[in-house]
């Protein structure tokens, strides 16, 4: 047996290699279909508003600084609630804020800077608000560029929009859906207790959905 | 043996310096140092005493003797040059005496240096603890304790006087970074680093250009900082050609960071404040930050800090229906059906309002320039679920949207 046949045969190491480390998102109907959200990768989070983009997105990011890890929030349209974000145990003195003022570009470059500077755990590109003229002309090389800054890195780049953008280089797209919305007491005297989530892997395609349930703010 | 010069004058570091490199100021008038190696330069310790005496004038005293302290209280109590003195006759207190232990050496009888050294030491321990042990042990003359040597107060400032004035840019960091170069080579040495920058530019039309950095983290690589001023000063460029400038650098201890073998690899500190900077040349100083929250009932209870983030404790979490704000809030039209809203229209949001929760009235900071008071509801919509509140002017605005 050659060295090489050795190396990779035997010892046994070169298929643990590809092996992806995932984070895990902290709802457990939906680590228990997709494992986790890949590290060193793009993921992308789609859905129309109040679909829950967002409250994965927060639960993320409190799965990542509760590993001590320090996280970034590329705010496109200065959307971010850091009393929600709280709530879901995002630690926000590890998190950095990065308000765009409506602006992709800066955004982008924004997203770009981090990347490359390395050593956070898990970086949102928010771009939920981008009107479709602006967010169809984002270039496809940007997606190929943060692709290849975060591979072989522990980074998430974790993209919440509408519609999905980074196409083949993401490795994860969860597309999420508002299924019922809790409301209780009687008519014209109404609270809002919380909604049911519900979220369905379009990449790695799994046949089941996740459904959980997300309390509202009291 | 130790020399020892007291007297008034501020030149007394000077005098010192001229017989020994190292030497300890032990009170601004009194300076003191070693002899050991003089003696051959000026011959036994009388000739050395005679030869500081001359250089420090008459109006100060000087001692010599076998420790520094022996030598600092024979200068503070003998006039003139004393060589190898006898400490027994001076007063008791001119010890660094408490008024509680003048007291009871006064009423023991105890009033020279020779009667306190003659208490048995067991005595002196058991009563007043190792304070009195000390005081014996400077009354016998036996404290032998190395010099605090003197360390003159280092600047980091440095000046460059222009031949011709500089208008652009790169020519100026080309100046600035030679300055940067040296003082952050000076900081290194100390075993400092700098949390301030200041740069002073004098400019070709009699004003200056101050520019301050102050750094979230202390530090001394020359190359991150010339980043840091290269980018404050695109940001920020002086009105007029430079004709001289002025780097200043606030010295501070270097920070230090235990790593955890265990614990995730976070952004090098200095590599993030550059990253950031970057960041902040595109979308504007104040929107780079850590948010904190405050404790308040504003509708906005948070800001954003200016510093970079730090690892804590986790903090306990569920799962939490998100909100997110539209900046600015979208004005609406929000037809109403008793007293509850039943149709809105914004610009983008439209429809039926499915499910209403409200009214939630709050107001606050009526003592301030800017009060808040609004009736806020929760509704649904069949195309998504928002938050919305009306103005006492009855004006109606979607917050934002529950994602």
């Amino acid at each position: 047996m050659n060295l090489n046949a050795a190396l990779t045969t035997t010892l046994g190491f070169r298929s643990d290699l590809k092996t992806r480390e995932f984070l895990p998102t902290g709802l457990a109907p939906l680590d228990a279909i997709i494992e986790g959200v890949p590290r060193g990768a793009i993921s992308e989070i789609i859905g129309p508003v109040s679909s829950g983009r967002t409250t994965l997105i927060h639960s993320l990011l409190a799965a990542s600084t509760s590993k001590f890890e320090i996280c970034a929030y590329v705010d496109t349209d200065d959307s971010f609630d850091p009393v929600t974000a709280t709530a879901a145990g995002v630690a926000l003195s590890q998190l950095v804020w990065i308000r765009c003022g409506h602006n992709a570009g800066h955004a982008l470059k924004a997203a770009d800077y981090l990347l490359h500077a390395g050593g956070f755990g898990v970086v949102v590109l928010d771009l939920c608000q981008v009107p479709p003229r602006i967010a169809n002309r984002i270039p496809i090389s940007y997606w190929y560029r943060f692709r290849r800054a975060i591979e072989n890195t522990p980074a998430i780049l974790a993209l919440v929009q509408n519609e999905p953008m980074a196409k083949s280089c993401a490795s994860l797209m969860l597309e999420m859906r508002r299924k019922k919305t809790a409301w209780r007491g009687a008519p014209g005297f109404e609270l809002l207790r919380g909604v049911e989530l519900e979220a369905l892997s379009r990449k790695p395609v799994r046949p089941a959905t996740a459904t959980f349930k997300a309390k509202a703010i009291s | 043996m130790f020399a020892c010069i007291h007297g008034p004058g501020a030149a007394l570091p000077q005098i010192a310096e001229a017989f020994s490199p190292s030497f300890e100021q032990t009170t601004p008038d009194t300076v003191v140092f070693r002899i050991d190696g003089l003696k051959r330069l000026f011959g036994p310790p009388d000739e050395i005493a005679r030869a500081i005496a001359q250089k420090a004038g008459e109006c100060v005293n000087v001692s010599i003797a076998e420790t520094a302290e022996a030598a600092i209280l024979a200068a503070r109590n003998f006039s003139g040059v004393t060589v190898a003195p006898n400490l027994n006759d001076l007063d008791v207190t001119t010890l660094p005496l408490t008024d509680e232990l003048s007291e009871i050496f006064d009423s023991w009888g105890i009033h020279t240096l020779e009667q306190l050294a003659q208490l048995p030491e067991t005595g002196v321990a058991e009563r007043f603890g190792p304070a009195g042990v000390s005081l014996q042990r400077l009354a016998r003359g036996a404290v032998d304790r190395p010099l605090k040597i003197f360390q003159p107060e280092t600047t980091y400032d440095d000046r460059i006087q222009l031949d011709h004035p500089v208008s652009l840019l790169e020519p100026l960091l080309f100046l600035i970074a030679r300055m940067l170069n040296d003082q952050c080579e000076k900081l290194l040495s100390h075993g400092m680093a700098a949390n301030e920058i200041t740069l002073r530019l004098e400019l070709e039309n009699k004003t200056e250009h101050v520019r301050t950095l102050r750094l979230p983290i202390p530090m001394r690589e020359s190359k991150a900082l010339l980043k840091l001023q290269q980018m404050d000063l695109e940001a920020h460029p002086p009105e007029a050609a430079t004709v001289a400038l002025s780097l200043s650098l606030k010295p501070v201890n270097p920070r230090t960071v235990q790593n955890g073998i265990f614990l995730p690899i976070t952004p090098a500190p200095d590599k993030l404040e550059l990253t950031l900077a970057r960041i902040r040349g595109i979308v504007g100083e104040n929107n780079v930050g850590v948010p904190e929250l405050l404790n308040t009932h504003h509708p906005h209870p948070f800001r954003l800090a200016q510093r970079q983030p730090q690892v804590t404790d986790p903090l306990p979490g569920k799962i939490q229906h998100a909100f997110r704000y539209f900046r600015p809030p979208l004005a609406a039209t929000v037809e109403l059906q008793n007293d509850r809203p039943a149709r809105i229209t914004a610009s983008g949001i439209h429809g039926k309002v499915l499910n209403a929760s409200g009214p939630w009235r709050t107001s606050g900071d009526w003592w301030t320039p800017a009060p808040w008071n609004r009736d806020e509801w929760d509704i649904s919509l069949s195309t998504g679920m928002y938050r919305i509140y009306r103005e006492p002017n009855l004006r109606w605005f979607i917050e934002g949207s529950y994602d």
